[in-house]
C-alpha cells in the first residue's frame, strides 16, 4: 500500500496532505483557548531564555539590597579576588570599589537604557516603517527622506553636541534617563527600513484585500493583520535595539559623556580597560559586565527563536 | 443590479511618474441578479484589475460604478463597509487569501467583529456553520484549522462561506478556481451555480473559455484592458466576431495556426490607422470615437456587442 502510494506522492500531496494532518491536529485544539501558553511551555529555547533573563533582572531588583555597599566607594582592599566575604563577591578593582554592587548598579542601568532607549528606537522605527511601507506613495517617499537624514547623522557626534552642550545649561538632564532617551530618538533608522521593507511585501498579498472587504482600515489592518506576521521580527528587531542600546550607552560613558554619577556595565567594562585590568590580570573586573551584557542579548536572541516557533503555527512541533 | 459605465484605470510611470499606462479603458458591462458574466482574457489583459476596481481596492481613473441606481464609484470611508455588505470577492490564490498565523476561520470572526458586532455568540456559530455547509464542507473538519491544514479548494469554499454571512448581492470571483484540482474545481463551480440560483450576480473573471462558456450567462473579452467582444455566451461562442476572439476561441483545442500569424493579423488594423485603440474601423458607422458619448463598441446582432477591427471585406477594399 505505502510502497504504491510513495511515487504518486507529489503529484497528489495538495489532496492527501490534509487528511494526514487532522489527526495530529486534534488533540491539540482542545486546548485552543491556551495555545500559546501551551506552546510556550514546551518551547525548551523560550524557557531557557525566560529564565537567564528573569535570573538577570531579579539579580539588578535584589542586587543592591543584597550589597548595599555603595559601587563608587573606594573603600576596600585593592585588587582583591572574588571571595566569599561580603562585598568581595566578585572582587575589587583597582581602587578599592565593590565589582558586585558594580555590577548590580549597573545591571539595572543597562536594562533602564536598554528597555528605554531599545523601547523609544523601536516605537519610532516601527511607527514610521509601517506607515512608510503600508501606504506608500508620497508617505513613504517623505518618510523614507526623514529616515535617510537620520541614517547619515553620525550618531555619536551629534550626542557628543547635545551632551556637551547640556553639561553647561542642564546638568540635571546628564542622568540615565536623558541618554536612554538620546539614544532612542537616534537609532531606530534602520528599524525604519527593514520594517518599511517587509511591510511592502506584505501589504499587497491577498489577505490585506480580504481583511479590506471585511471592513478593516488603515491602522487596524497594519497592528492585526501585518504586524502579527513579523512579529518575531519586529522582536529580533526590539532586541537588536535593545542591545544597540546598551553599547551605545557604553560608548557615550566610554568618553565621558555619560552619567555623571552612577554606574553601568559599559562604564564598568571601559574602567577595566583603561586601567589595565587586562594586564594586572584582574578579570574579575571585566568578565561580569561583560558576561552580563552577553548573557542579557544571548537571552534574548534564544527568546525570539523560541517565540518565532511559538507564534509561527508553521514551526510548531505537533 | 451593477453597471460599470466607462471605467478607466491610469498608473503613472517612470521617473516622477512621468509617462501614462492605461491598464484600463472604457470598460462598460451589467451584471444583473442570478446572472453569470464571465469576464475573460489572457494575462496582463486587466481583468483582475476591473474585478478590483468593483470591489474599491483600487481606484477608479474615470467612469463610475453604479450598484441598484447608486454611483459607488464616490463612496468614501465608514460607507464602504456598507457596501462591502453587499459586493464580495474571492481571489485566485486560496492559500494567499489567509493571514498564515491566524486559524482559517478567522476571516469569519473578522466578518462578526466588523459587522455583527451585537449578535451572540451562539446565534454567530450557528450562522457560520450553516453558511459552511451551505458550500458542502464539514463544519467539524474545517473549523478551528490553520490555513496549511486544508486544502486549496476547502479555503476557497470557506472563502465563498464567508461572502455568504453577509447580503450579498454580487460576488467578484477572479479566477476562483485556477489553482485547484480538477476533482475540487467542478464542486465549487456548481456551488456557484447554486449562488446564482439564489439571485446573487457573480463576475467570473478567468482565462479559461470553457469554464466561461460552462457556466456564464454573458461573456465579455478584454484584451489590453478594452472590451473586444461581449453578449450572451451562446452568441459570443456561436458566433465570434472579432479576430482576437476567434483566435482565443480556435486555440482552445487545437492550435493550427501559429501564434505569428495571429499576432501580426491582430496588429494590422491598429498600425494600419493609428491612434485610437478601440473603435478604430467601427463596423456600423465607419468613424473613429471622437468624444465620451461615442459608444465604445459597436452592436452587431441583438445581445452582441464587438470592439474595432476592421471587417475582411473593409481591409480588401482599403488595400484595394
Amino acid at each position: 500500500m505505502t510502497s504504491v502510494n510513495l511515487p504518486s506522492d507529489s503529484a497528489g500531496n495538495t489532496v492527501t496532505a490534509p487528511e494526514t494532518q487532522t489527526d495530529a491536529v486534534a488533540a491539540p485544539s482542545k486546548k485552543s483557548q491556551h495555545e500559546v501558553l501551551y506552546f510556550a511551555l514546551r518551547s525548551k529555547k523560550f524557557i531557557f531564555a525566560v529564565a537567564v533573563l528573569g535570573f538577570l533582572v531579579l539579580l539588578a531588583i535584589f542586587g543592591p539590597i543584597i550589597d548595599s555597599n555603595d559601587p563608587l566607594a573606594q573603600t576596600l582592599g585593592v585588587n582583591t579576588p572574588p571571595s566569599t566575604d561580603p562585598g568581595y563577591w566578585f572582587g575589587t578593582t583597582t581602587f578599592g570599589e565593590d565589582v558586585f554592587a558594580q555590577f548590580v548598579n549597573g545591571l539595572r542601568a543597562t536594562f533602564f537604557v536598554g528597555l528605554l532607549g531599545g523601547g523609544i528606537a523601536s516605537l519610532i522605527g516601527m511607527s514610521i516603517g509601517f506607515i512608510a511601507g503600508y501606504k506608500g506613495g508620497w508617505v513613504d517617499e517623505l518618510l523614507n527622506m526623514v529616515t535617510n537624514v537620520f541614517l547619515v547623522i553620525p550618531t555619536l557626534a551629534l550626542l557628543l553636541v547635545i551632551s556637551s552642550y547640556l553639561q553647561r545649561s542642564w546638568p540635571e538632564a546628564r542622568g540615565v534617563f536623558f541618554e536612554s532617551i538620546f539614544v532612542g530618538v537616534t537609532a531606530w533608522p534602520w528599524a525604519a527600513r527593514a520594517i518599511r521593507a517587509q511591510t511592502f511585501s506584505l501589504r499587497s498579498r491577498d489577505f490585506i484585500d480580504l481583511a479590506k472587504l471585511s471592513g478593516r482600515r488603515g491602522l487596524k489592518i497594519i497592528v492585526f493583520e501585518i504586524a502579527p506576521n513579523m512579529s518575531s521580527y519586529l522582536m529580533l528587531t526590539f532586541i537588536l535595539l535593545f542591545g544597540n542600546a546598551i553599547l551605545i550607552a557604553a560608548s557615550l560613558d566610554f568618553i565621558g559623556l555619560g552619567p555623571t554619577s552612577g554606574m553601568s556595565l559599559g562604564l564598568m567594562m571601559f574602567n577595566a580597560v583603561s586601567w589595565a585590568a587586562l594586564l594586572l590580570g584582574t578579570w574579575w573586573w571585566f568578565v561580569p559586565p561583560g558576561l552580563g551584557i552577553m548573557a542579557t542579548v544571548g537571552a534574548l536572541y534564544v527568546m525570539n527563536v523560541g517565540l518565532d516557533e511559538i507564534f509561527n503555527p508553521k514551526l510548531r512541533e505537533l | 443590479m451593477l453597471s460599470l459605465n466607462r471605467i478607466s484605470k491610469n498608473y503613472k510611470i517612470g521617473t516622477f511618474g512621468g509617462k501614462d499606462f492605461t491598464a484600463v479603458r472604457d470598460v462598460s458591462f451589467e451584471l444583473a441578479e442570478g446572472e453569470v458574466v464571465s469576464l475573460i482574457g489572457e494575462s496582463g489583459s486587466g481583468k483582475t484589475t476591473v474585478g478590483k476596481m468593483i470591489l474599491k481596492l483600487i481606484d477608479i481613473s474615470s467612469g463610475s460604478i453604479v450598484l441598484d441606481g447608486v454611483d459607488v464609484s464616490t463612496v468614501k470611508g465608514k460607507d464602504v463597509k456598507g457596501y462591502y455588505r453587499q459586493v464580495q470577492g474571492v481571489f485566485q490564490d486560496p492559500f494567499s487569501s489567509y493571514n498564515p498565523i491566524f486559524k482559517a476561520d478567522r476571516v469569519f470572526s473578522l466578518i462578526r467583529v466588523e459587522y455583527f458586532p451585537e449578535m451572540a455568540r451562539s446565534e454567530w456559530d450557528d450562522k457560520v456553520e450553516a453558511a459552511v455547509r451551505a458550500v458542502t464542507l464539514d463544519p467539524g473538519q474545517v473549523l478551528n484549522k490553520y490555513p496549511h491544514q486544508l486544502s486549496g479548494g476547502q479555503l476557497q469554499r470557506l472563502l465563498v462561506a464567508r461572502a455568504l454571512l453577509l447580503d450579498l448581492k454580487v460576488l467578484v470571483a477572479d479566477e476562483i478556481i485556477s489553482m485547484l484540482d480538477a476533482s475540487t474545481r467542478i464542486d465549487v463551480l456548481n456551488l456557484l451555480a447554486d449562488l446564482k440560483s439564489r439571485g446573487m450576480g457573480i463576475l467570473f473573471i478567468t482565462h479559461d473559455l470553457s469554464l466561461g462558456n460552462y457556466i456564464s450567462e454573458k461573456t465579455v473579452i478584454l484584451r489590453h484592458g478594452v472590451i473586444v467582444e461581449m453578449g450572451a455566451t451562446e452568441k459570443v461562442f456561436g458566433n465570434p466576431t472579432h479576430p482576437y476572439t476567434r483566435m482565443l476561441i480556435s486555440s482552445v483545442p487545437q492550435l493550427h495556426k501559429k501564434w505569428a500569424q495571429i499576432e501580426s493579423e491582430l496588429a494590422a488594423p491598429i498600425a494600419g490607422r493609428g491612434g485610437c485603440l478601440f473603435h478604430e474601423a467601427y463596423p456600423l458607422a465607419g468613424r473613429t470615437a471622437d468624444s465620451k458619448d461615442d459608444p465604445t463598441l459597436a452592436k452587431i446582432e441583438d445581445n452582441h456587442f464587438v470592439g474595432c477591427f476592421e471587417l475582411e471585406s473593409e481591409k480588401t477594399a482599403r488595400v484595394a
